[in-house]
């Protein structure tokens, strides 16, 4: 644990941080622009890695395991939330015969 | 001494009973045919009427003045502690015995009047229900369990007299007798507030204990006596609040009797009475109920000269009656109020009894212009109705002699001017009852057309037992004067407070009653000469009349000032309420706020585009906006 933590601690933390910003922005840019829904997808874990990542970083500069815990829990959730969205893809690919986000617009007023 | 004495405990089936009564005639009014409604309910207060019997002599044995009968703790929260509990002593015993006697007489006698009449069941149902209230009123013992039963009794008075519901003027009536009670009722209330808070307890036995020991005159005494008085005015029809009684005889006529003459209207004489050691120590309201009795005795006699219905005749009289006993209780006379009571429940009830029997042999016939010579084709009506005649005319030894003659030589030992007018009082009565009779039962028959005949014997014998206890009844309190002992003011002595001596002079006594006899045979003489000889009968109500008879007979206009000076007011003000404060700014703004709601809703909606990029979009945004102030706090 200690070598790890000290491998971890030979990049300064101001890299991880810029890392997963960037990471996160282009989740993010990808959620906003994209009209693919697995690609929207995609992103989304993405942006949930970015964050993963720096949760990890953090635990490791503070010598406190319980953020690396943390990131298997979010892993999971993750996990079980790409089954459910790659599911209503399918019957999104069943339904309409397309991926494109916005066929879906008939939820609304 | 209040201590426990066996079989007391019985006193619980005297108000059970009728309420036993109302439950079985109400619950299954569907199911009883004919007269069984009628002979269950009548069951039930005769019963009642035997076990009070029997309660007077469990009292009398035990030695004791009062007993308390605790049914269950009612309300206990803080320091207030409030028994459901009955007090049974020689008031109360007094009242109780009135009420199932004359009640029982006349369910009896109503088994008679109402026959065929397709709601008698609830007819029954509702008389057990008053009796059953009337009951918890004068047992109660404390104001509490008084005030149930003065609510309930005023619910059923509602209920009965707009029992015909089907006539409009019926339900008016109905209508107005409990709105003008509820004025008084309100009096009633903060009186009893204003108790607790004074004496920190409502229970008869605490309250006049504290009281004993206050000084006369003391003014929270008087604010509570004059605001219980208000209550009692209300409920007794004095001045200003005795309108509804007149119109309350819209009602069937037995109800008349049980309500609005023996029993009801004299609960605020009996709370008056229970409350005595209260009202010694408030002479201010002792004279406030002097001027309140004397001057509705006088008004509401003068107005009964000139009715012509048969039943707003004697309830005039009831009121005037309800005025002497009210000048009685402000004498501080109370025994003698409660022995007027006693009496005036007999004949008035006697006479109510009667009249109803008239209207049923008449067809519903309620003119007294339209009758006349009853006498031979109704006899037994006419001798009991002339026994009640005699009895509130004073005329000795008829009951009301001794009861009224009791109540003029007080106020002639407290006020020659009081005497006066009592007196005149007096005579008035005496004459718009010979009046009523000879109209009714002398010269010849005036309706052509209608065969009077005699009530069936279950309408009479009720009359006959009315009419001996009416004869008789004053033989209960025998002044010293005629050798007897004052026993029924005795009785109550132990219970009733009076301020004044039972006892005066002989030779003064004997001076008054002469005087009052003569002027006595003199006013009937005039009925007689008027009614009979000269066979006057009453104008028709469209024909001309002096100034002082139109106001008579339009009784004084009180009706009509009371709408001008305070319905038409208030009803002009509801309607400002109504059309201005409602319509015109209330209902903007309610609907203002649906509407704003709705505009807002309508503008909004437009983001629900259903472009899933959008949200993203706007959620993205928010999270950065909410980022942004969480920054720059």
């Amino acid at each position: 644990m200690k070598d790890i933590s000290s491998a971890i601690q030979l990049i300064p933390l101001e890299h991880y941080i810029l890392l997963c910003v960037t990471l996160f922005s282009i989740g993010l840019m990808g959620v906003l622009f994209r009209r693919n829904t697995i690609i929207i997808l995609m992103c989304i874990e993405l942006m949930f890695n970015s964050i993963n990542l720096l949760v990890a970083a953090f635990s490791a500069y503070h010598s406190d395991p319980s953020g690396q815990v943390f990131v298997f829990f979010v892993m999971i959730v993750a996990a079980a939330e790409v089954a459910v969205g790659l599911s209503i893809l399918v019957m999104m690919k069943r339904n309409v015969d397309s991926v494109d986000i916005n066929l879906l617009n008939r939820l609304k007023w | 001494m209040v201590g426990t004495i066996p079989n007391i405990n019985l006193a619980l089936l005297v108000p059970a009973l009728p309420l036993l009564g109302f439950l079985i005639t109400g619950l299954g009014y569907k199911r009883f045919k004919n007269n069984q409604a009628g002979i269950i309910a009548s069951t039930c207060i005769g019963l009642s009427f035997l076990v009070s019997v029997f309660l007077f002599f469990v009292l009398r044995n035990s030695g004791q003045d009062a007993a308390t009968v605790t049914l269950f703790n009612w309300i206990a929260v803080g320091n207030m502690n409030i028994p459901f509990a009955f007090l049974i002593d020689h008031l109360s015993l007094t009242m109780m015995l009135i009420i199932t006697s004359v009640g029982s007489l006349i369910h009896i006698y109503s088994i008679g009047y109402m026959h065929g009449d397709n709601r008698i069941n609830s007819f029954f149902a509702q008389m057990n229900l008053f009796t059953f209230s009337m009951l918890l009123l004068v047992m109660g013992a404390n104001y509490l369990v008084l005030f149930i039963g003065w609510e309930g009794v005023g619910l059923c008075s509602y209920l009965l007299i707009g029992f015909w519901f089907k006539n409009p003027s019926f339900n008016y009536a109905a209508r107005k007798a409990f709105i003008i009670n509820r004025i008084g009722d309100l009096g009633f209330i903060l009186g009893i507030i204003l108790l607790f808070f004074t004496f920190n307890s409502v229970s008869f036995s605490e309250v006049f204990a504290q009281a004993s020991t206050m000084q006369i005159g003391t003014p929270v005494i008087t604010v509570i006596t004059l605001l219980l008085l208000v209550g009692a005015v209300g409920k007794s029809a004095q001045i200003p609040l005795f309108t509804w009684l007149p119109d309350a005889m819209a009602g069937p006529t037995p109800v008349s009797a049980l309500i609005h003459a023996a029993t009801m209207v004299t609960a605020g004489i009996y709370m008056i009475a229970r409350s005595s050691i209260l009202y010694n120590l408030a002479p201010i309201t002792l004279n406030v109920i002097i001027v309140i009795g004397l001057s509705t005795a006088i008004l509401a006699a003068i107005i009964g000269l000139k009715q012509n219905d048969i039943k707003k005749v004697l309830a005039y009289s009831t009121v005037s009656q309800l005025g002497y006993m009210f000048l009685a209780l402000g004498l501080g006379a109370h025994s003698t109020a409660v022995f007027h009571v006693t009496t005036h429940a007999f004949f008035k009830a006697l006479l109510f009894l009667g009249a109803g029997s008239i209207i049923h042999a008449m067809g519903g016939e309620q003119d007294i212009r339209k009758m006349g010579g009853l006498r031979k084709k109704m006899p037994v009506t006419y001798w009991t109705f002339l026994a009640g005649t005699l009895a509130i005319s004073g005329i000795p030894p008829f009951s009301g002699f001794f009861s009224k003659d009791m109540i003029l030589v007080k106020a002639f030992e407290h006020n020659i001017m009081i005497y006066i007018l009592a007196l005149a009082g007096a005579l008035l009565t005496c004459f718009y009852m010979f009046r009523l009779l000879y109209l009714v039962f002398f010269r010849e028959q005036r309706l052509a057309g209608s065969h009077p005949h005699e009530s069936p014997k279950v309408m009479t014998i009720p009359l006959i037992i009315l009419g001996i206890l009416s004869v008789f009844g004053g033989f209960l309190n025998i002044p010293s004067l005629f050798g007897g002992d004052l026993s029924f003011s005795n009785f109550l002595q132990k219970n009733v407070f009076s301020l004044v001596s039972e006892e005066i002079s002989h030779s003064t006594e004997i001076g008054l009653i002469i005087l009052s006899l003569t002027l006595l045979s003199l006013i009937i003489w005039l009925a007689y000469r008027t009614f009979i000889r000269r066979a006057v009968v009453p104008a028709a109500d469209g024909e001309l009349m002096t100034p002082i008879t139109r106001l008579v007979t339009n009784k004084f206009y009180i009706d009509e000032i009371y709408t001008t000076v305070f319905e038409k007011p208030f009803g002009a003000f509801s309607n400002f309420l109504f059309k201005k404060v409602e319509t015109d700014i209330l209902n903007p703004i309610v609907d203002g706020v649906g509407e704003a709601t709705s505009v807002l809703g309508m503008l909004t909606r437009r983001l629900q585009r259903g472009n899933m990029s959008f949200y993203f979009f706007a959620m993205v945004a928010g999270i950065l906006l909410f980022i942004i102030f969480i920054l720059t706090i």
